[in-house]
């Protein structure tokens, strides 16, 4: 998802997240309409189909990588390994670094981990490079690509940088809150390939 | 299940061990003093009850002048009398070599034939008594270990005017002495009164009493009420010289252990309910913002999918480990302590066995007072967080609305640095939350005022009572009443510089329904050593129109200056007298009814008399002035100024500033607790803009001067509502400590607020000392990266 600041794509994300209700309107998710939903069935909603990556990684910084995986693990109904994940995000030497002992490339790969760890059927990553510079982002971008492909899970990429759209099958623009255009990438680039 | 969770709950428990402790500790201390008083209380009362039951004290008591044994059958038949016993009672002096002053004592009778049935007698060292025992008699324990006295020693009392050396077999404990007061006297002082127990029959002969009685006790069926019983007990003794009977409730020791129990039991709770409820505010607080600090984290784990109960759970889980290290601490701190108190309580009260009881109940309510408060605090915050949409709780919060700061918009601007202005809109921005810090520091200094007062209070009243009121050195008692004209004998004794008259009546006071026992003291109209002073301390003249009262004595009958109060009179004539009051006065202690002595043997109709005298005493003469007065066998208490004035001085040292010193120290905890916690939630919430400062280029002390300037402004508002809040609960304390006995003046001294506030600020000091070498490790780099 692409567009200026203010254009409305947190929001979006936010919404068919279950992070937040609109004030009109229909989401459905799976032919329930999230707009109806509860409280309690946004959590369950969030806990069981929905992974995410925030541009502030949002570790705790009292838990180490593997334990911050852990956390979701331990909540989700059929999850993989905490050590697994890591592992597909490269990580797995560094399973007992606190946030502090980490880079923000590999606070972010963590993040990505820990949202793949509970198997979501869909990954929402707001900026999830904004915080970082080119070559961590490759690094983090081929992790979000790996999971997409292995898992099939849909990934939604919020971003700025018109570059990043490269790599996705479907790019939507976002102006004044409204969707102002959906394209289609016949063929998608790798993050090697991108011109940051 | 949530071991993650319970990692996490962990590593930041020990993060942020400073903080736990100083909850800890303000906890403790709230419960500890809570466990301690109500322990004490508990176990005081629990101990009269049994002792009392067991040893089956009297429920009504009454003496007369004599009666014949065969009376006290009318007695028994009363309907609701379950015993009746008879026995004969006399004031005795004592003379002990190893003391100046005559001592003064009580003799009482027991029976030969069987063994008491009433006010038994428990037997700590010897043996009791044999039937019709010659020259031997039990003594009491306090009496004994005053004067080190040992099985076998003999002494030599004189008995209704006759010398008799005997010797003590053994050494007891009665219910009728727990609190063993001389009669008038206002403490125990077990050096210079003593009670004795000779067999009935020795007793009998010793003082012309055979066949007869003068004190008769009464246990009374169970659930009687003793009103009619009283009525017709008087009426039965009246013609044997019987004064007015009187319950339980008003038996000397009885009286003082009730009014000692009272008076615990409002300095006992008042007090811990007082370090009890601040604390419990205060861990309120501290818990609140330490969870308000975690909003982004509460945010992330609702994201990922927590649930609101879970996340609360979480946090609760954090409080409850907090609250349980502080009630464990505060409840093992207290027991010991409680057990060290208690002992105090043996130097007053004689009973067999006085054991500290660590109420279940006790324990059980002071933990759920506080851990209530801390969930509630934590509650509160952990729903604030959650019912925000998880993402915007896992923003920063969005820059706060700021406004130019009441002193810039008034003018003052160009005179703030920017530092200063910052300090200042802050403060602005969040004013409950400043308003809340500063009522915690102010609580604290409040209770800091608090517990000095009990010291100033004490000081003044004594300042009142001996150097304003009895200003007297010797005050002494005569048996009965004596003509006035005796007065010249003493007056004559070497060493005595003034004498002044007393006579004190034994009274009935009424007022409609209202009544109360008591006595009318006559004085002169001027008097110079025992005198009567309004509240500004200037000396009230004793007219010989009417009679002067205590405010006490006057609220409770219900009277002001003008009414009329019946007096019924207990002795001689018995008459019965309308008398106006013409003064109100205010004195810390006792039930004062005063009348010009003059006036007073007028209206009694009888030949001037008195029936003790106030002595000025030349203290170059003291040796020869007591060895003259013990040899005046009419003397039955002698009360020397200087030694009760010791006795007061080492009570208060040894007990009231004890406990004193343990609330002092209990409420500097809570005092540190609350700043030191303040200013480390205080830099908590504001590392990141401090550290952004830094980076900016402001040296450190600017930094520390932004984050102490704030809770310096806190610390400084806060003083006058502490010393307000320490005003009011002193005010408090005295109004609920308020007893007959005596009265606490609301009396605080400047330096009292001068220590308390010092206390505060160097709390304050020590607070910023520790969290400025936190501004020192605020991480530069990692502050400007982003949440984490």
């Amino acid at each position: 998802m692409l567009g200026p600041s203010g254009s409305g794509k947190s929001t979006f994300l936010n919404i068919i997240g279950g992070l937040d209700q609109p004030t009109s309107g229909e989401i459905f998710f799976k032919g329930k309409n999230l707009a109806d939903f509860t409280n309690h069935e946004l959590t369950y909603y969030r806990r069981e189909h929905i992974g995410f990556v925030f541009q502030s990684y949002n570790l705790v910084p009292s838990l180490t990588a593997l334990e911050n995986v852990a956390l979701v693990t331990e909540i989700s109904p059929n999850p993989i390994d905490p050590f697994e994940a890591l592992k597909i995000v490269g990580l797995e030497d560094r399973a007992n670094h606190f946030p502090s002992q980490m880079s923000g490339g590999e606070q972010q790969r963590v993040a990505i981990a820990r949202a793949l760890a509970k198997r979501p059927e869909v990954l929402l990553c707001d900026e999830p490079t904004g915080a970082l510079d080119s070559e961590t982002g490759i690094i983090v971008l081929e992790a979000l690509l790996k999971v997409n492909k292995e898992f099939g899970t849909t990934t939604v990429i919020i971003t700025h940088n018109a570059a990043i759209a490269e790599l996705a099958h479907r790019v939507i623009h976002f102006a004044d809150g409204m969707i102002q255009q959906i394209h289609i990438n016949k063929t998608q680039k790798t993050p090697q390939e991108i011109d940051w | 299940m949530k071991s993650v969770l319970n990692q996490k709950l962990l590593r930041e428990l020990l993060a942020i061990k400073g903080q736990v402790m100083a909850i800890t500790l303000v906890m403790a201390a709230g419960i500890a003093i809570f466990v301690i008083m109500f322990g004490v209380l508990d176990s005081l009362k629990l101990t009269r009850d049994t002792y009392y039951d067991r040893y089956q004290f009297a429920d009504v008591f009454a003496s007369l002048k004599r009666a014949p044994e065969a009376v006290n059958d009318r007695i028994n038949e009363i309907s609701g009398v379950s015993v009746s016993q008879t026995r004969v009672v006399f004031d005795v002096t004592l003379q002990m070599e190893t003391l100046l002053e005559p001592i003064t004592g009580k003799i009482i009778s027991l029976p030969d034939k069987s063994s008491a049935l009433l006010n038994k007698l428990y037997l700590r060292k010897g043996r009791m008594l044999f039937p019709n025992e010659e020259n031997a008699v039990l003594a009491n324990e306090s009496f004994v270990k005053a004067h080190q006295l040992s099985l076998g020693d003999s002494l030599t009392i004189i008995i209704n005017g006759f010398r008799r050396t005997v010797h003590i077999v053994g050494v007891v404990l009665s219910p009728e002495y727990v609190y063993s007061i001389a009669p008038g006297a206002l403490m125990p002082d077990s050096q210079h009164f003593g009670v004795f127990w000779m067999s009935h029959h020795s007793l009998e002969a010793a003082v012309n009493m055979k066949g007869a009685f003068n004190d008769v006790s009464i246990k009374l069926e169970r659930k009687v009420k003793p009103d009619d019983v009283l009525i017709q007990v008087d009426s039965i003794l009246k013609p044997y010289g019987g004064l007015i009977s009187f319950t339980k409730e008003d038996q000397i020791s009885n009286f003082f252990v009730s009014n000692e129990l009272k008076q615990l039991q409002s300095l006992g709770s008042l007090a811990p309910i007082i370090f009890l409820s601040v604390s419990a505010f205060l861990l309120n607080i501290v818990m609140s913002r330490q969870i308000a600090t975690q909003r982004e984290q509460i945010g992330m784990l609702k994201a990922i999918g927590y649930s609101n109960s879970e996340v609360s759970f979480h946090y609760l889980k954090m409080v409850l480990v907090i609250t349980t290290l502080g009630a464990m601490i505060g409840l093992s701190l207290g027991a010991w302590m409680g057990k060290g108190m208690i002992q105090m309580y043996t130097q007053f009260f004689h009973f067999p066995i006085l054991n500290y009881n660590f109420s279940i109940k006790v324990m059980v309510l002071s933990v759920f007072l506080c851990v209530f408060s801390a969930v509630l605090g934590t509650l509160f915050a952990v729903n604030k967080a959650a019912k925000l949409p998880p993402a915007e709780a896992m923003r920063p919060e969005s820059p706060a609305v700021f406004k130019k700061s009441l002193l810039e918009r008034i003018g003052i601007y160009q005179y703030l640095s920017f530092t200063s202005r910052i300090v200042l809109r802050q403060i602005e921005r969040r004013p409950i939350k400043a308003l809340m810090s500063s009522i915690g520091v102010a609580f604290a200094l409040g209770i800091l005022i608090f517990s000095f007062f009990m010291e100033d209070s004490m000081d003044y009243l004594m300042y009142v009572q001996y150097s304003m009121t009895q200003r007297e050195d010797v005050d002494i008692s005569f048996a009965r009443s004596i003509p006035s004209k005796s007065l010249e004998e003493i007056k004559v004794i070497p060493g005595v510089l003034m004498v002044e008259p007393i006579r004190r009546v034994p009274v009935y006071f009424k007022h409609g329904h209202l009544k109360k026992r008591g006595s009318i003291t006559g004085l002169i109209a001027d008097p110079k050593l025992k005198r009567v002073i309004d509240k500004d301390l200037h000396a009230v003249t004793i007219s010989s129109h009417g009679i002067v009262l205590n405010k006490t004595l006057a609220n409770i009958l219900k009277l002001k200056v003008g009414d009329i109060v019946e007096v019924e009179v207990l002795e001689e004539k018995r008459q019965t007298l309308n008398i106006p009051v013409s003064a109100i006065t205010q004195e810390f202690i006792g039930l004062g009814a005063f009348m010009n002595i003059y006036k007073l043997n007028t209206i009694l109709d009888s030949a001037p008399k008195i029936t003790g005298a106030s002595l000025l005493i030349d203290p170059y003469y003291s040796a020869q002035f007591y060895k003259k007065l013990k040899a005046i066998p009419a003397i039955i208490s002698v009360n020397i100024t200087s030694v009760m004035r010791k006795l007061f001085e080492d009570i208060m040292a040894d007990n009231i500033l004890k406990m004193v010193a343990t609330n002092i120290m209990f409420a500097c905890f809570i005092s540190f607790g609350i700043i030191y916690n303040t200013a480390r939630i205080t830099i908590s919430e504001r590392s990141r803009e401090l550290a952004s400062l830094r980076v900016l280029g402001l040296t450190r002390a600017e930094v520390a001067y932004i984050l102490f300037g704030e809770l310096t402004l806190i610390t400084l508002f806060s003083l006058p509502i502490g010393i307000l809040l320490g005003y009011g609960m002193s005010v408090g304390m005295v109004q609920s400590m308020n007893s007959e006995l005596y009265r606490l003046p609301v009396y605080l001294k400047n330096s009292t607020y001068g220590y308390s506030v010092l206390i505060i600020l160097l709390s304050a000091m020590i607070s910023f000392y520790v969290v400025w070498r936190q501004v020192d490790s605020i991480d530069l780099v990692s502050a400007q990266k982003g949440v984490e």
